[in-house]
């Protein structure tokens, strides 16, 4: 198999959904290996279900979803967490555990599923926040961390067992300008130098064009738009400029669907 | 408006049974990871510390004070027949095979089951579960299992702890306060108290109680709705449903042990 060229992540006819609401609706997307992919939309469009999906936390009602050559929907639960170790995933709030501090946090991965001695995990931790900036803060605690920092540490916990796919779950959200230059920075050099293939799950458009080699746009449960920042640009998608643009109105109604106005304005408080 | 009524009950049925059926395949789950704590038997001592030992203190005090609410009500009630001096029989009876296991039991509910649910419940809201999933780590034999052997081996200690400060506070009121004899009140106790009737049975009940509290507590933590609201009602609901449970399964215990 030529790795190059082949995708570390096939999504096929993709279905899902979640009670009577329909999250996916026949999604195909890949994910080509050594690249930064973003996805893209509105919020409540379901791109962290997909990330979930694609690290097999949830099963689609349909399609399949193959990593790395191995059907993750289909998955017995030893060969996907064996699978799952060579995936990292940056969750939206950090989700450190809150009674180890940052030391712990980033040696937990190494000290479940390695035999190294504590020399070795001392210095691979070490590393690892070093390469995110807070080697200094091995010893605070979750709860004395900022946004920013909790995300870094997460960060560096991902990428500890050197993963072959990083999931970032809206990297950007609530970040001030500096941590999220930071974050920014982090994420490529990190795809970069580590070989890692990313996805990254994001609404703030600035942030990601600026470092997303492939950009997939998601509404509806469906892929409404794909291609590289520049050919999404000058796509001719009312929906695609809507978003990139971020237009009140377009598309993607201002209104939430409600009666005609004045209809319900004149309704009595009784009808309510 | 009865096809309505009809439909939410058959709903609540359907929802009741549900939360059964996961509730025993957790308990499956949890059960499948006990052979690999063997080797990891830390994360089971750290836990018996936070479950059991700092419970320690609730269950000293209230031991005390149920024994000697038993000394004073058992002497009030023997010294009318002349049978002052079984009191230590009736105080030791009354804790060893139903008081001390049953009240150990709510209590722990109370003050381990609680903690559990909403610890584990406020780890699924804050994604912290999710997170050890995506590390290839299983949060039921990481995180549940080593809390549900903690509460197994916890309670029965519990119990005994309790059983054994009652009838020392039993001691302080009758033979103390009361006036009864002292030799009377530890040789009764001796000669009518059996191993197996009386003490394995108790030991029984506390460890039967120890394995329902405990997996209910984990189970409405793991099962929460992952928000404020929803750890809030999984930890009253560990402590109504664990209550409930407890008492149920005392009667049913006592029938098939002393029953016949």
């Amino acid at each position: 198999m030529n790795n190059t060229v082949s995708p570390v992540v096939e999504v096929r006819q993709l279905h899902f959904t979640r009670g009577k609401r329909k999250i996916f609706d026949g999604v195909d997307l890949d994910i080509q290996r050594g690249k930064i992919t973003a996805i893209m939309g509105p919020s409540g469009t379901g791109k962290t279900t997909l990330l979930r999906l694609i690290g097999g936390q949830l099963r689609p009602n349909e399609g399949s979803v193959v990593v790395d050559g191995q059907r993750v929907d289909k998955l017995r639960h030893d060969p996907l967490y064996q699978l799952r170790k060579r995936m990292g995933m940056l969750f939206q709030n950090g989700a450190l555990l809150t009674d180890m501090n940052v030391f712990d946090n980033v040696a937990f991965p190494l000290r479940e599923h390695t035999q190294l001695s504590e020399e070795l995990i001392r210095d691979l931790v070490l590393m690892k926040l070093h390469s995110v900036g807070l080697r200094g803060a091995w010893r605070l605690m979750p709860s004395e961390l900022s946004g920013g920092m909790s995300r870094r540490v997460a960060l560096a916990r991902a990428i500890v067992l050197d993963p072959m796919i990083m999931m970032y779950d809206e990297p950007f959200t609530g970040q001030d300008p500096i941590s999220m230059g930071v974050l920014v920075r982090l994420i490529r050099q990190l795809n970069d130098a580590l070989g890692l293939t990313s996805i990254i799950v994001s609404h703030d458009i600035t942030e990601t064009l600026t470092i997303a080699d492939y950009i997939y746009l998601l509404s509806d449960g469906k892929v409404v738009g794909h291609g590289t920042a520049a050919e999404l640009g000058g796509s001719q998608s009312e929906w695609a400029q809507q978003f990139l643009k971020g237009l009140p109105d377009g598309p993607v109604p201002f209104h939430y669907p409600a009666p005609d106005y004045l209809t319900d304005l004149l309704a009595t408080a009784g009808e309510k | 408006m009865l096809f309505n009524s009809l439909q939410n009950l058959g709903q609540q049925g359907l929802d009741f049974l549900q939360r059964l059926g996961r509730g025993h395949i957790l308990f499956m789950h949890i059960l499948a990871g006990l052979p690999g704590l063997m080797a990891r038997f830390g994360l089971v001592i750290q836990q018996v510390f936070s479950v059991g030992v700092l419970s320690i203190v609730i269950i000293l005090v209230s031991g005390l004070f149920v024994g000697m609410v038993l000394g004073l009500q058992g002497y009030n009630t023997l010294v009318d027949f002349g049978a002052e001096e079984s009191l230590g029989v009736v105080v030791s009876l009354s804790l060893v095979r139903e008081l001390g296991p049953v009240v150990t039991a709510l209590l722990f509910a109370g003050r381990a089951g609680s903690a559990l649910t909403a610890e584990i419940g406020l780890m699924k809201a804050t994604e912290q579960l999710s997170a050890m999933e995506m590390m290839a780590v299983d949060p039921v034999r990481r995180i549940l299992a080593p809390r549900f052997v903690a509460g197994f081996i916890s309670m029965p200690l519990l119990a005994a702890i309790f059983s054994a400060v009652g009838v020392l506070g039993g001691f302080f009121v009758g033979v103390g306060l009361l006036g009864v004899d002292e030799g009377a009140y530890w040789s009764q106790m001796q000669a009518n108290v059996d191993l197996y009737d009386d003490i394995y049975n108790g030991v029984i009940k506390s460890v039967v109680f120890g394995i329902v509290v405990t997996w209910i507590a984990l189970f409405e933590g793991y099962d929460a709705i992952p928000t404020s609201e929803g750890v809030s009602r999984a930890t009253t609901r560990t402590v109504v449903h664990s209550s409930l449970a407890v008492l149920s399964l005392d009667f049913i215990l006592t029938a098939l042990m002393f029953g016949a």
